[in-house]
């Protein structure tokens, strides 16, 4: 845990239940270097084949005093990127369709996601992740549809990362193709730069938000696979250009497809069902192989179709 | 912010190579960050300094080099410079570009006593 700000893993609780931090991270805080070192054992005799000449030689010198340069070339978020390439394994092998969706605090993320479960759950098995900094109260909204949720309580932490939805997995269990949706920390900064491992990143803006967003927060609808404008229902009371937050959304990232609704009205929603159902088949698809999704979902198919509410 | 995250990871991977050499202490991390990175250098100095404190690389400068955004320009048919996410393509004006450099966070060196 930071000792100034107080972020960090140790504050983590799934469904109110206090994680331990990754060992290496608490691993590395030690009060003593010397008793570190003691620790590694006798196995290492290959310091020296570390040292050599460094690769940023233009920019600094290389033999300041005792000081030896050790080459690293790592990725800061390579340990996140490999949970989350796990959590994408794990998904891929059950025919699960994740979506990470992420938005302002206030968009209208719980409300349309009780709305895509009640559209969804009588055909498709839906679990949730939900994260926030603290309380259970979105889990509680979405168990109440009837859908299982955990919730993730990340204390000061301002983002959900792959370690946290691996562990929220793990207490989840989500059916064979089903489909996951993560509720990403309300925050329109930081959960961007972290993969969960989902197959598409959902990002919410709501129509009292301003149609700027996209320009202000561009790392987030950079990292956006789809952008849902929601609150519509609203649009008579705002000035708020839809077509201007999608241009503006499309500078940052070209391309990037986009839907209205209104998860209160209901209006839009069945372009945003729709797309929700495209994924999940694709998912599926990829899951088992074959052409024919339908197929795969037959009773008495040996992946576990069981599981798989029929039409 | 998470940029506290990103300093957890710097340390856990500075921790682990410090480790593997059998260092005493890591008195310089060069760390290289895109233009484009989704982190803020000076949060991350600070966030470091923090994280570092009681470990093998406290007080460790942190040394950070930052490396351009480049894009791929669709109507150029070229790669051009890209400062920030949002800018147009300084030749023709268009938006319609695909990042290809600048959004990397590295740990690229580290120096050991």
């Amino acid at each position: 845990m930071c000792t100034t700000c107080g972020c960090g893993h140790g504050q983590t609780r799934i469904d109110g239940v206090a994680t331990r931090a990754p060992a290496s991270a608490a691993g590395f805080r030690h009060a003593d270097a010397s008793a570190a070192k003691l620790d590694l054992g006798a196995a290492h005799g290959h310091a020296a084949a570390h040292a050599h000449g460094s690769g940023l030689g233009a920019v600094h010198d290389a033999t300041t005093g005792a000081e030896r340069i050790v080459a690293i070339e790592q990725d800061i978020l390579g340990r996140n990127n490999a949970v989350a390439a796990r959590n994408r394994r794990y998904f891929a092998q059950r025919g699960i369709l994740a979506l990470n969706l992420m938005s302002s605090p206030g968009s209208g993320k719980t409300t349309l996601l009780v709305r895509t479960i009640d559209a969804l759950k009588a055909r498709v098995p839906i679990a949730v992740v939900e994260g926030d900094q603290q309380t259970s109260l979105d889990a509680d909204r979405i168990r109440a549809t009837g859908a299982p949720a955990v919730q993730v309580n990340t204390g000061k932490g301002c983002h959900l990362d792959a370690d946290m939805v691996e562990r929220a997995l793990a207490t989840l269990s989500p059916a064979d193709a089903s489909v996951v949706l993560i509720e990403n920390v309300g925050n329109l900064v930081c959960p961007a730069a972290f993969d969960l491992g989902e197959a598409q990143k959902v990002v919410i803006l709501s129509v009292t938000e301003g149609d700027d967003k996209p320009l202000k927060y561009p790392d987030m609808f950079h990292a956006a696979d789809l952008m849902v404008i929601n609150k519509v229902d609203l649009l008579p009371y705002v000035d708020f250009s839809v077509d201007a937050a999608v241009a503006n959304a499309r500078k940052v990232r070209p391309g990037l497809p986009a839907l209205t609704v209104s998860a209160r009205s209901g209006e839009g929603f069945a372009d945003w069902i729709a797309w929700v159902v495209r994924q999940r088949v694709d998912a599926v698809e990829a899951r088992s192989g074959v052409a024919d999704a339908p197929r795969a979902l037959a009773p008495g198919h040996a992946s576990g179709a069981a599981a798989v509410s029929s039409r | 912010m998470h940029e506290v995250a990103l300093a957890e990871g710097m340390m856990r991977i500075v921790a682990d190579a410090a480790a593997r050499c059998e260092a005493a202490r890591v008195s310089t991390v060069w760390v290289e960050l895109g233009a484009l990175a989704h982190v803020e250098p000076q949060a991350l100095r600070f966030c470091f300094d923090a994280v570092a404190r009681g470990t093998v690389a406290e007080g460790a400068v942190l040394e950070i080099h930052t490396t351009p955004g480049v894009a791929w320009c669709m109507p150029c048919g070229t790669q051009v410079a890209l400062a920030r996410l949002g800018d147009a393509c300084p030749d023709c004006g268009s938006y319609q570009l695909q990042v290809v450099a600048g959004e990397e966070m590295r740990v690229k060196e580290i120096g050991i006593a």
